[in-house]
């Protein structure tokens, strides 16, 4: 195969998928490594229905799901190579994998970082106490028992109230652990209202609403967690040996951040434009390590607009070109928005954009120096959820005028 | 079963191993006895791992002899057993008046102690060497020769040494009993008595009650319970040195360290507590800590924190080290040993051995030639498997990536199951090879290292993380 060579970083949906659409548009060879020794990222191990509703139309399991993109990939052409990491990433675009088969170094023309995202650990959260085993995030809760089958424990607290909490519940249900309390620091659950529901009554499983965890207990292994209501003060101890801490998503932004990209938002993700485009010449970003807590679906259909993107820079000649427009600042209650960078005579489809705070019948607006450019009407806004918004909100914007700010009003 | 040895050794920390192995290497039959599952499962996982040059120790003392000598002793050894040791250098840096005040004295106490190579430097000089301290240094005292070193690595390898050559290590083996007469020592532990003609106690935070067993009340422990917060290796690159407050009566305060593996240190805090047990972190502790760190160095508090933990120094009513021969009860006793412990454990290790031949005590074999173990590169500094070809080559495993954060290899981690130290549960593991140990905490690797682990090992997994014991 002779072509203008691509490294992809990362077999997950966004990887695999920009994969396959840069080999659909003629780009090659393009080689995707993964850490992992199987592909598919993160769908991998989460066992359960939903999958490739958004990108492929159809419905799957997780599992099914990651085979399937994985067959994609490869059908069309692309190399993959699993048990492979990145271990240098040079000023000169350079890159050493290594692997079982040796340490290499690449010269590709193009890299296309989709190295996901992950929940925060106990101790990124700084919750204190001892350090029991028994500690869980939702991910690792997943590859404990879907990837591993090992055994969780009896009793579990759930600290999370989002869409990914909901799941956890169930996972640890399938491993025969009772979840005897979730948590969330928020006023109300943040997922669809069945979902809560059935947890609650079904499974009866009790939510702690505008709760904090202040401390967990256990020598070796986990044995309680107290828990302080934010409204009282009061402190109570929960009687668990396995606690997940679910949601609070971060990218996994070690290589992007080693690469020198420019990195914003609260977890320090690539400033990247809609089409992956980056801050730094060859360098593009998709999937959730941009755009991180967001589905399976999303990640694969921003890997697919990478990949196009790419594959279309690539033909004209233009790889080098980085992310450049305007940028997109957020005020709270609202916590991000991607892309960060957009342009106002080609805005993307939609913006995402989360909020901190639960609201009804509110408007995001945007401003450019002050000066109103757009709003969108949004009929309830809920925390760790994204919202959809026109990118046509910022086409008025003038093009050389600055910033532009979003709010919620 | 009964064990009869030259030796007992209570305690199997840095010092205990450390006194283990030079009496061995003496010719001494020796016992090692740790009621915890592991070596260095105490104060000695949990310290800030530095090499102190004992600059700022009390002139005349017990632990100014031998923190200065230890650390000669300390880095030849880490040099000779491949153990990760960088000499970043400290900078003590004065945030106000009283502080620049003290600076001077300190340089004076530096060479009292017979360390001449600190010097002290300007507001620009201290800006220059560390350009993301926050506002306000006024201005500092430069001690080039302060280290930092990975210290559980420390620990393993002297135990391993000792256990190589013979002494026997007796772990989950707490003393229940204790018979002294005049031909020596009969130690209870479950499911067995050790017979020792000599008894070391290097029993850390218990050996105030072990020295009571035999009749002494030198000194009382009061655990002093140190928080550290370790930050992300993204943080690494805003901060060179050690950076050492000026210290104050109870504690050298709160200091921002590199560490060996390549991450951010933050702590310790200084807590007197009466549970000797206690090595919870508490949301004070955090708060106090990222105050401070939020003054030192601004941007560390906006890197992702990896991991809190909270250690025990074993701090008595003195201020100096205790240690004490009692001939006619064929004993000595290693006490207070504080947070310089780590660099004196070679000295003291030598010191001990000096006041038990001086006791009388003689051994029952002849010295016995040093076989230094070469520990696994574990260093950022070093080269690890994952970055070293002629190693993949010659076992793949080497080359497959298990712990992605910490850049930890399938192979690494079998090794540290076979090796010559048992590991009994994750802990163990983690400070043999470093997995788990990174920004996601075992987020990515957790499940197939306990798998491993499990598979290596024979263990059920259920007893490695703690469901059935």
């Amino acid at each position: 195969m002779t072509g203008t060579p691509v490294l992809v970083v990362g077999a997950g949906p966004a990887g695999l998928t920009a994969a396959r659409e840069l080999r659909l548009r003629g780009v090659g060879p393009v080689l995707v490594v993964d850490r992992e020794s199987v592909p598919g990222g993160v769908p991998r191990h989460c066992d359960h229905a939903g999958f490739g509703l958004q990108d492929l139309h159809r419905p799957m399991s997780g599992p099914a799901y990651a085979r399937h993109l994985t067959r994609r990939a490869t059908e069309v052409g692309a190399d993959l190579r699993v048990s492979t990491t990145v271990t240098g990433v040079a000023d000169d675009g350079s890159v050493t994998l290594t692997g079982p088969g040796g340490v290499e170094v690449v010269r590709p023309a193009a890299v296309l970082l989709a190295t996901g995202a992950r929940e925060r650990p106990r101790a990124a959260r700084l919750v204190p106490g001892d350090r029991p085993a028994g500690v869980f995030t939702t991910g690792q809760l997943q590859q404990w028992t879907v990837l591993e089958h090992l055994n969780v424990g009896r009793h579990a607290v759930v600290v999370g109230a989002e869409h990914v909490s909901y799941s956890a519940v169930l996972t640890l249900r399938s491993a025969g652990v009772r979840t005897v309390a979730m948590t969330t620091t928020l006023p109300h659950h943040q997922t669809v209202g069945a979902f809560a529901s059935v947890t609650r009554f079904g499974l009866r499983v009790p939510l702690r609403t505008s709760t904090r965890v202040v401390a967990l207990h256990g020598r070796g292994r986990l044995e309680g967690i107290d828990v302080e209501d934010l409204a009282t003060g009061r402190v109570e101890r929960l009687a668990a040996d396995t606690v997940v801490f679910t949601g609070d998503w971060v990218p996994d932004n070690v290589l992007a951040r080693r690469s020198g990209l420019v990195v914003v938002g609260p977890g320090l993700g690539p400033r990247t434009d809609g089409g992956g485009r980056t801050s730094r010449p060859g360098v593009r970003a998709a999937g959730n390590l941009v755009h991180p807590g967001e589905t399976a679906g999303l990640a694969a259909l921003g890997g697919r607009r990478a990949g196009r993107g790419l594959a279309d820079d690539l033909a004209v000649g233009a790889v080098d070109r980085t992310a450049v427009g305007l940028g997109l600042v957020v005020t709270p209650p609202l916590a991000s928005v991607v892309p960060v960078v957009v342009d106002p005579a080609d805005p993307p489809r939609r913006l995402l954009v989360r909020t901190s705070a639960f609201s009804r019948l509110t408007r995001v607006v945007a401003r450019q120096g002050g000066r109103p450019v757009g709003a969108h009407g949004l009929r309830h806004s809920v925390p760790n959820r994204s919202l959809g918004v026109p990118g046509t909100l910022v086409a008025a914007a003038d093009p050389e005028g600055g910033a532009v700010e979003l709010s919620l009003e | 079963m009964v064990t009869g040895v030259d030796v007992a050794v209570i305690g199997a920390g840095v010092v205990g191993c450390a006194v283990a192995r030079q009496l061995t290497l003496a010719g001494a039959s020796v016992a090692l006895l740790d009621r915890a599952t592991d070596v260095g499962d105490g104060t000695s996982k949990a310290n800030t791992a530095i090499l102190h040059t004992g600059f700022d120790t009390e002139p005349g003392s017990l632990e100014s002899v031998l923190v200065s000598e230890g650390h000669g002793l300390l880095t030849a050894y880490a040099a000779s057993a491949g153990i990760a040791l960088e000499r970043t250098g400290a900078l003590l840096v004065a945030w106000d008046d009283e502080q620049e005040a003290a600076l001077p004295g300190l340089l004076a106490k530096a060479e009292a102690n017979g360390y001449g190579a600190a010097t002290l430097v300007d507001a620009t000089e201290v800006r220059a060497r560390e350009p993301h301290l926050g506002p306000g240094a006024r201005a500092g005292l430069s001690v080039p020769d302060e280290s930092v070193v990975d210290p559980w690595s420390v620990t393993l390898a002297l135990a391993t040494e000792a256990v190589g050559g013979g002494a026997r290590l007796l772990l989950s083996a707490p003393v229940t009993s204790m018979v002294t007469a005049t031909e020596g020592h009969e130690l209870s532990v479950p499911g067995g008595v050790v017979r020792s003609r000599w008894l070391v106690n290097a029993a850390g935070l218990g050996a105030d009650r072990i020295d009571a067993l035999l009749g002494h009340h030198d000194f009382t422990v009061t655990p002093r319970r140190g928080q550290l917060i370790v930050f992300d290796k993204l943080a690494r690159r805003l901060v060179g040195h050690i950076l050492l407050p000026v210290p104050t009566a109870r504690t050298k305060g709160v200091l921002v360290s590199p560490t060996a593996w390549g991450n951010v240190l933050l702590g310790p805090t200084a807590e007197d507590l009466e549970d000797r047990t206690d090595t919870a972190s508490t949301a004070a502790g955090i708060d106090a800590l990222l105050a401070a760190g939020a003054r030192i160095l601004p941007d560390l508090v906006d890197e992702e924190v990896t991991a809190v933990y909270a250690g025990l120094r074993a701090a008595t009513e003195h201020r100096d080290y205790q240690v004490r021969v009692h001939p006619d009860q064929r004993y000595v006793t290693v006490g207070g040993i504080r947070s310089t412990g780590l660099t004196a454990s070679l000295a003291l290790a030598a010191h001990v051995t000096d006041l038990l031949m001086g006791a009388g005590a003689s051994w029952s074999g002849p010295p016995r030639p040093t076989r230094v173990p070469i520990r696994p590169p574990l260093g950022e500094s070093q080269l690890r498997p994952l970055q070293d070809p002629a190693r993949i080559a010659d076992d793949p495993t080497y080359g497959t990536p298990l712990c992605h954060c910490e850049q930890v290899s399938v192979g690494e981690v079998r090794d540290a199951c076979r090796g010559p130290l048992a590991v009994a549960d994750l802990g163990a593991v983690r400070r043999r090879t470093r997995v788990m140990n990174g920004r996601c905490q075992g987020n990515w690797c957790g499940a197939a290292v306990v798998a491993l682990v499990a598979a290596e090992t024979g263990r059920d997994p259920d007893e490695l993380t703690g469901l059935s014991r």
